[in-house]
């Protein structure tokens, strides 16, 4: 495999000399995700394989172009999984362009988001050198945290090579339960379930229904079901359910209008604008397919104190991500510059000058 | 080790003086040696130097104009929370400002429903849970310092606690972090929600040392309490087979709440100070909690405890109330203090190992005794590997001093080889900069400094902390070889 890494920084290194940009891509799945796409394709997809996979230590480190089905098949065989349910939105769907991409999926509101699970990165930068940060442990403050925020630099930073994450156990037992209940009383139950110690792992409220899923040992879903009460799902049909809110194969992502990502905190009321609204997360992730205008948008998201993306549209011209208030957006663009120093890769999917 | 003395330089210092006297109060700036003698170390006490001036801040505004104002007269920033780190992240530099965080311990709000509270960068780490603990709330993470550790430092460091494997480390518990650059522009990393756009520099910033900017105001997590918790105390006639349960446990799909591993140097150290009622005559004990509702603790600590036996386990007690839980927890929490009774100091290390070669590393710290003729206890984060190896010695001996710097620097080599790293929770600082350069090579920490460059271009937020410069590594390089045990002898040196 040492051969790839070496044809893949040669091909950095003269993609450098002549400014030309590259464009990192695994699977293509989430190639709808993001601003342009620019330059050469870099197939990511001959670096591929587990590198290493130690259950009771609780870390995989896999490399890039490894399949995410082949990753997750993997810890499951052995009682394990990505905790964070990313999706992979088709077959093709790569460890990198996971971590790249940065999304996570249903779970994310009970055990984390991709980038708290990364314990360690290798990487190629705009150098074509070969980096390490981070490890294989699960606590490490040596050096910067630099493997972290590659979790949704969509390539903007370099060619992650290897990834290591933590890899916890799948819970005991799960259950869902459906309850009919109104945006305000839902987003306001979730928020109060949320204070109490009950072992919800997913939510999805749409169209009057809220949907729960709870993890972990039988007894405490046992106790959680007396709590909150609404009707058991069936298990299979439970897990069609949380795959096609995973995937966005759900009816309600199947609309023709433009989907937003808000992301709000999650006590934010229901947000009076046009179109139909999914939510997750316990109330930080709602899902808006709508006409209105951008702006419009933007500023109901920013008045709750969160910001809304652009998720897939036909027309970005919008702005697919929330612009940076201009302190922060210089410290994007100085490490940029230190990663990539030519500015060739995936310039433009995140923001015009990154 | 340093001297702890640089010259002052007088007309530097009345100039800094002056222009912070023009931003704060005049009690609010210190200069004179014995106003500024307890800031001359952190919890790292072997290495010491007075700032020249302390500028202790009140608020958001007066962290910006002094940082303005440093950045002006070209004057380093030391930035200081309670002083607890174990690395010498907050000492001083003696031509520059040490900047206490201080006086700015206020919560400024704790919104019970949405489950988070906006804390500035003093307030203690405890008082956030306290301040929750009538919502039936709190904040996970819990270093054994967190009566007196402050938020900021935390943040400085990515602290963890012993509940960090199911909750996480500072890094899983804070939403966002409002910091003044070295500009004195405040911004903002993270957000209200769960995420923010663009690259996560909320993670960056994270055990950044106080080296990318200075934190003014933290969000953070709360989570509610469970209704109970356990705790297993479990003994065993050998260390490695107390690891190797660890493992089991694990391996059984549990993530316990706390798991914990003292070896016996360590339990007949803490019990003569905390009476916990420990058997001291085990090789290794493991403390494993469960938390949860009633039920799941039960069916929890059922499902730990068949994991133990197998695992050889010779005796265990199970905590049969909260009186009792905290007991058998006490004599783990207070190991270090435990270790100041029993020697004139310690010295405490924080590599993080792959839990399998546990065993292989405490065979090596016990030769390391040996050679440096010193003792060396040991407390383990088990469940993450994160190993707090203490050497007992008296700093009034220079001789021991130096020997406990080499025993130590042996085992984060060691921590290394077997495919760690040299800090776990602690921080880097300035204790474990040469094994900097042996954790990374040039190229990754050219790297590192590029990101320091693009938060502070001029290098004045806590220089000559944590990450070496490529001069330094020349020269540990050089001792190393003098030494005779390079330790990595395939790796390019300048
Ligand atoms: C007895 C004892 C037990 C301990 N147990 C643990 C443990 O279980 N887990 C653990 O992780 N640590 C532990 N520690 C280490 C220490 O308590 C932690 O590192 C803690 O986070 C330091 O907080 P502080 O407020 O004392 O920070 P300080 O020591 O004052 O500073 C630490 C670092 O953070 C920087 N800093 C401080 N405030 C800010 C700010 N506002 N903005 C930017 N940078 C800042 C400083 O420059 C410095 O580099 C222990 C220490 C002791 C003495």
């Amino acid at each position: 495999m040492q051969e790839v890494i070496e044809r893949y920084a040669e091909r950095i290194r003269s993609a450098a000399a002549a400014k030309k940009p590259l464009r990192l891509r695994g699977g293509g799945t989430k190639d709808f995700y993001g601003q342009a796409l620019q330059g050469e394709v870099l197939d990511t997809r001959d670096y591929t394989g587990i590198v290493a996979y130690e259950p009771t230590e609780l870390v995989i480190t896999a490399r890039c172009g490894t399949p995410l089905a082949e990753l997750e098949a993997a810890l499951h065989a052995r009682g394990q999984q990505l905790a964070f349910e990313p999706p992979h939105y088709g077959p093709g769907a790569t460890v990198g362009g996971m971590l790249a991409a940065g999304l996570s999926g249903p779970r994310r509101q009970a055990a984390g988001a991709v980038r708290d699970f990364v314990l360690g990165v290798r990487m190629l930068d705009g150098r074509g050198d070969d980096l390490s940060f981070g490890g294989q442990v699960m606590k490490n403050v040596a050096g910067y945290d630099v493997s972290r925020p590659m979790a949704g630099s969509l390539g903007t930073l370099g060619l992650i090579l290897e990834v290591s994450l933590k890899v916890p156990p799948l819970p005991f037992a799960e259950a869902t339960l459906k309850l009919e209940l109104p945006q305000d009383k839902a987003i306001e139950m979730l928020n109060h379930w949320g204070g109490k110690p009950l072992p919800i792992s997913a939510c999805a409220w749409s169209d009057g229904g809220l949907t729960l899923r709870l993890s972990g040992a039988a007894s405490a879903i046992r106790a959680a079901q007396e709590v909150i009460g609404g009707d058991l799902m069936q298990t299979a049909q439970a897990e069609q359910f949380w795959q096609a809110i995973r995937e966005q194969t759900d009816a309600f992502f199947q609309s023709d209008k433009p989907m937003w990502r808000l992301s709000l905190p999650s006590v934010a009321p229901p947000l009076a604008l046009p179109g139909e609204q999914l939510i997750e997360w316990g109330g930080s992730l709602r899902w808006l397919a709508s006409n209105a205008d951008a702006r419009t948008i933007r500023e109901a998201a920013a008045q709750v104190g969160g910001h809304a993306t652009l998720f897939r549209a036909a027309d970005k011209s919008a702005g697919v991500f929330t612009p940076l208030p201009p302190a922060v957006a210089t410290i994007h663009r100085k490490l940029k510059r230190a990663f990539d120093p030519a500015g060739i890769f995936s310039a433009g999917r995140m923001y015009p000058d990154l | 080790m340093n001297e702890g003395f640089r010259l002052l330089d007088p007309v530097r210092q009345s100039a800094a003086v002056k222009v912070l006297r023009a931003i704060l109060p005049a009690e609010a700036v210190l200069y004179e040696p014995e106003d500024t003698k307890p800031y001359e170390c952190d919890g790292l006490s072997a290495y010491r130097e007075l700032p020249m001036v302390v500028a202790l801040p009140q608020n958001e505004d007066e962290v910006a104009r002094v940082l303005r104002a440093c950045r002006r007269l070209n004057l380093p920033v030391v930035a200081r929370g309670a002083g607890t780190g174990l690395s010498g992240g907050a000492l001083p530099h003696g031509k520059g400002v040490l900047l206490s965080l201080a006086k700015m311990k206020r919560i400024l709000a704790l919104d019970p429903v949405a489950r988070v509270a906006r804390v500035q960068p003093g307030v203690r780490n405890l008082a956030i849970s306290e301040a929750a603990a009538p919502y039936g709330l709190y904040y996970a993470p819990d270093p054994s310092s967190q009566i007196a550790c402050s938020i900021g430092g935390n943040v400085g460091e990515n602290a963890g606690g012993v509940h960090c494997l199911k909750y996480g480390l500072t890094v899983h518990n804070v939403l966002r972090v409002r910091a003044c650059t070295i500009e004195g522009e405040v911004v903002e990393f993270g957000s209200e929600a769960l995420d923010a756009p663009g690259y996560d520099l909320l993670a960056l910033i994270m055990g950044s040392e106080g080296m990318l900017a200075v934190a003014t105001e933290i969000t953070v997590k709360l989570v509610p309490k469970p209704h109970t918790a356990r705790v297993i105390l479990a003994a065993f006639d050998d260390v490695e087979k107390a690891g190797n349960a660890a493992a089991d446990i694990i391996a059984a799909g549990i993530i316990p709440a706390g798991l914990e591993m003292m070896d016996q140097p360590a339990t007949r150290a803490v019990e003569q100070y905390v009476h916990a009622g420990y058997d001291l005559e085990a090789a290794a004990l493991l403390l494993c909690e469960s938390d949860g509702t009633v039920e799941e603790v039960e069916e929890e600590i059922g499902r730990m405890t068949a994991v133990l036996k197998q695992a050889g386990a010779y005796d265990f007690r199970i905590s049969q109330n909260e009186a009792e839980r905290l007991r058998f927890w006490s004599g783990r929490k207070a190991a270090f203090p435990a270790m100041g009774r029993i020697s004139p100091d310690y010295y405490c290390m924080d590599g993080t190992i792959p839990r399998k070669r546990l065993g292989e590393v405490l065979r090596f710290i016990a030769e390391m005794e040996k050679k440096y003729g010193l003792r060396c206890p040991n407390v383990f984060h088990a469940g993450d590997g994160n190993l707090h190896p203490l050497i007992l010695f008296d700093a009034n001996d220079p001789e021991q001093l130096r020997r406990t710097e080499a025993f130590a620097g042996e085992v984060l080599e060691k921590s290394i080889a077997v495919g760690g790293t040299i800090t776990g929770e602690h921080g880097v600082g300035i204790e474990k900069i040469n094994q900097m350069c042996v954790q990374f090579d040039p190229k990754e920490l050219e790297m590192f400094r590029a990101v320091k460059r693009a938060f502070d271009e001029e290098g004045l937020l806590n220089p000559d902390k944590n990450i070496p410069t490529l001069h330094r590594c020349a020269e540990f390089g050089r001792m190393h070889v003098e030494g005779g045990q390079l330790p990595h002898p395939g790796l390019p040196r300048f």
